[in-house]
């Protein structure tokens, strides 16, 4: 087991920050790449989210480079960067990645939005081939443990999502929400979650605009709503009360100039910006207009941090789960690192004997069925004593911190390792198999 | 005797004072009833007073004092109805204060009725410091309510969740009291000076009537500031900052008017 984590988070990195290092999809899975072609690194993934940008790698011998690797991929000051990251190692790491899939690191504990996002930064990943089998394995996991967290504990069931959150904000401003006005800019499956919340507090009509006009009018038909071309956004937006944007864009597209347009309009009736965007969308300057109020996804996170200590208790418990469950990874992980270089030794020695047999046959003739038989049997008699020791070695080793001595030693003996370590791995995952589609089976 | 009464309703809206001060910084629900069942019975020693007096057959709310009173009591009947509407006690922030304060000043002692020259006039006496009344109560509710939306705008704007989020009402909501507050005294205030013109005019003993009085100079400045008031906020929707400024500003004028009452010539009809 070597994983290694480097990240920061909504905990430990103010928004100015994570708004820096935060990768747009479109640029993930060429991250990806560059990371497992990073000294060192062997499987890597990334997950950027709002909250958290984290960087997950087995890594060859333990220990890699990933400071440098942030460094040279943002070209950003270590000053500046260092102070705000947390590195995780070995069962730490496996810990960290449990609690965040399981929505325990959330900024709102127990929202499931994360987990879908780790299972699509999973997705991109593996798509570029970064995700092979240990950071496989390691997710796979990760996903079984949410899922039984989410069953087994409260943690999810009140969950106090952004979006509600955003309409109890909403309701401080407006009142009722009857007949109120919603416009989502940028349509993403998060605002479109905090849009359905605000129609079932009774806002009337919404409107939508993305830069694919094609997707803005896919998002409004749900909602029958009415779609807006993005060229449009700034004359049309002062007709909604409540502005809910996410767009990917690199810098604030609502500038103080627009605010004051906004408010001319509506003759100074307030307006409510949810910006969930990271980078944000609505500059610092046009939250202080009077009559804009406009909420980043750090103040919302303020907002619900009375929320979440209610739920403090169902959180101990998910904690408890996840020790358990770290402690069982780490054991199967174990074991499993032995399984492929037991596979790979019977490989090699059935090899060895099919190789004599032929060898037998060419100088001897066709043999009869029971000649046959007895050889057969002879030949795996011996190969399976002789395999006996070994195999019961390399499993108690697996168990111990020894494991990998011993691993390196049979490997080194039987010259096992240079042959095609692929293999060895897929066929070591292909037991997996049944289980795995399971829980892909679950995360639709 | 009503003097006693007034002094009952006193001691009920000193709850009130106290609960305003605590309102500021918790909320209670438990407490923010007891104010209420406090300044309701503090309303009804209040009605008994003045209804005392004027039974008592003159129009005896024509001295200072009783006049103080008077507004008071409307100021309070303002809150009362705010509260059926809006079942929010919070404008008792602004409003219990100054209720408090009239109503001190006008238990502290009986003064002489003043106006027993004018009862040819009765009527529209009446209904000058009745239109006149219901328009300062009608702006100190105002008042109150910009005050309040300007503390509610900022603690949205500061982005913490405090109790104090917790107790106001919406923004909306205090922006539509403070509104339909203004609204409905700006008729009230314009009819009240329409009327005190009138009696002032008219009435025998006054004999010219002096525009530069500062009595009538701040009424009048009153009345334009609350003109302004009204305009900007239909015509531009003006609220928050701004309309806090011009609600203050028009507030003090209006406290100006009324302190003239000891300094001007136009009030001081008995002497």
């Amino acid at each position: 087991m070597s994983y290694q984590l480097i990240g920061l988070n909504h905990k430990s990195a103010p928004l100015e920050v994570r708004e820096r290092l935060a990768i747009p999809e479109s640029r993930l899975p060429d991250t990806c790449r560059q990371l497992t072609s990073y000294p060192g690194i062997e499987e890597g993934m990334v997950i950027s989210t709002c909250n958290r940008v984290e960087i997950i790698t087995h890594t060859v011998n333990g220990h890699a480079d990933l400071r440098g690797f942030l460094h040279d991929h943002f070209h950003l000051d270590a000053s500046m960067l260092d102070a705000h990251l947390y590195e995780f190692r070995e069962k730490d790491a496996v810990r960290h990645i449990f609690r965040v899939a399981s929505s325990l690191d959330s900024m709102v504990v127990g929202e499931a939005q994360i987990l879908g996002q780790v299972k699509e930064a999973y997705a991109t990943a593996r798509a570029v081939g970064a995700v092979r089998g240990q950071l496989d394995q390691l997710f796979s996991r990760a996903f079984a443990v949410a899922k039984r967290v989410r069953s087994e504990t409260a943690v999810g069931t009140s969950s106090v999502s952004i979006a509600s959150v955003a309409v109890e904000l909403a309701k401080k401003i407006f009142g009722s929400l009857q007949g109120k006005k919603v416009f989502i800019v940028g349509a993403g499956k998060m605002s479109e979650l905090a849009a359905r919340h605000l129609m079932a507090h009774g806002c009337a009509s919404i409107f939508v605009a993305n830069r694919t006009y094609d997707r803005a009018i896919g998002l409004a038909q749900k909602f029958d709503g009415q779609a807006i071309k993005f060229e449009d956004l700034y004359t049309t937006c002062d007709r909604a009360d409540i502005v809910i944007t996410s767009t990917g864009a690199p810098h604030a597209i609502f500038r103080r100039e627009h605010g004051e347009q906004f408010l001319a309009r509506r003759k100074n009736r307030p307006m409510f910006f949810i910006d969930i965007a990271v980078p944000r969308d609505v500059s610092p300057e046009m939250g202080k207009l009077d009559g804009i109020f406009a909420y980043d996804i750090d103040d919302l996170q303020q907002a619900v941090s009375s929320h979440v200590a209610d739920r403090r208790k169902e959180a101990e418990r998910a904690e408890a789960i996840i020790a358990g469950e770290v402690e069982k990874f780490e054991a199967r992980i174990s074991t499993l690192d032995v399984v492929p270089t037991i596979v790979s030794l019977q490989d090699h020695l059935e090899t060895i004997r099919q190789a004599e047999i032929d060898r037998v046959r060419g100088r001897m003739g066709q043999l009869t069925p029971e000649q046959e038989m007895a050889v057969e049997a002879l030949t795996r008699g011996i190969i399976n004593k002789v395999m006996h020791t070994p195999i019961t070695t390399l499993k108690t080793a697996a168990k111990e911190s020894e494991a990998t001595t011993v691993v390196d030693v049979v490997r080194r003996l039987f010259n096992l390792q240079v042959k095609g370590k692929e293999g060895q791995l897929e066929q070591a995952s292909k037991k997996d198999e049944p289980t795995k589609k399971a829980e892909v089976g679950t995360r639709q | 005797m009503s003097l006693l009464w007034l002094r009952f309703a006193l001691g009920c809206y000193f709850v009130g004072l106290v609960y305003a001060f605590v309102a500021l910084t918790r909320t209670s629900d438990l407490f923010s009833r007891i104010a209420l069942h406090a300044a309701t019975i503090g309303m009804v020693f209040h009605f008994v007073s003045l209804a005392e007096l004027f039974l008592s057959g003159q129009i005896v709310w024509a001295s200072v004092h009783n006049s103080e009173s008077l507004l008071a009591f409307l100021s309070m009947a303002f809150f009362m109805v705010i509260y059926a509407i809006y079942k929010t006690t919070s404008p008792g922030v602004v409003v219990f204060p100054v209720v408090f304060f009239l109503t001190f000043v006008a238990a502290l002692d009986e003064q002489p009725v003043l106006l027993t020259q004018f009862v040819s006039h009765k009527g529209w006496l009446i209904a000058h410091i009745m239109l006149i009344f219901t328009g300062y109560a009608a702006l100190l509710v105002s008042f109150g309510a910009s005050l309040l939306y300007l503390l509610q705008e900022r603690r949205l704007k500061a982005k913490k969740s405090t109790s104090l989020i917790a107790f106001l009402p919406a923004l909306e909501v205090i922006d539509q009291i403070g509104y339909r507050s203004l609204l409905l005294g700006f008729p009230f205030m314009t009819l009240g000076l329409i009327t005190g013109s009138v009696v002032a005019i008219t009435a025998p003993s006054i004999g010219r009537v002096d525009f530069l009085d500062p009595k009538i100079l701040l009424s009048v400045l009153m009345w334009a500031v609350y003109m302004v008031m009204v305009f900007t906020r239909w015509n531009s929707g003006w609220r928050g900052r701004r309309a806090a400024f011009l609600a203050t500003f028009a507030f003090v004028a209006a406290l100006a008017a009324w302190a003239a009452n000891y300094f001007s010539a136009m009030h001081r009809f008995g002497t």
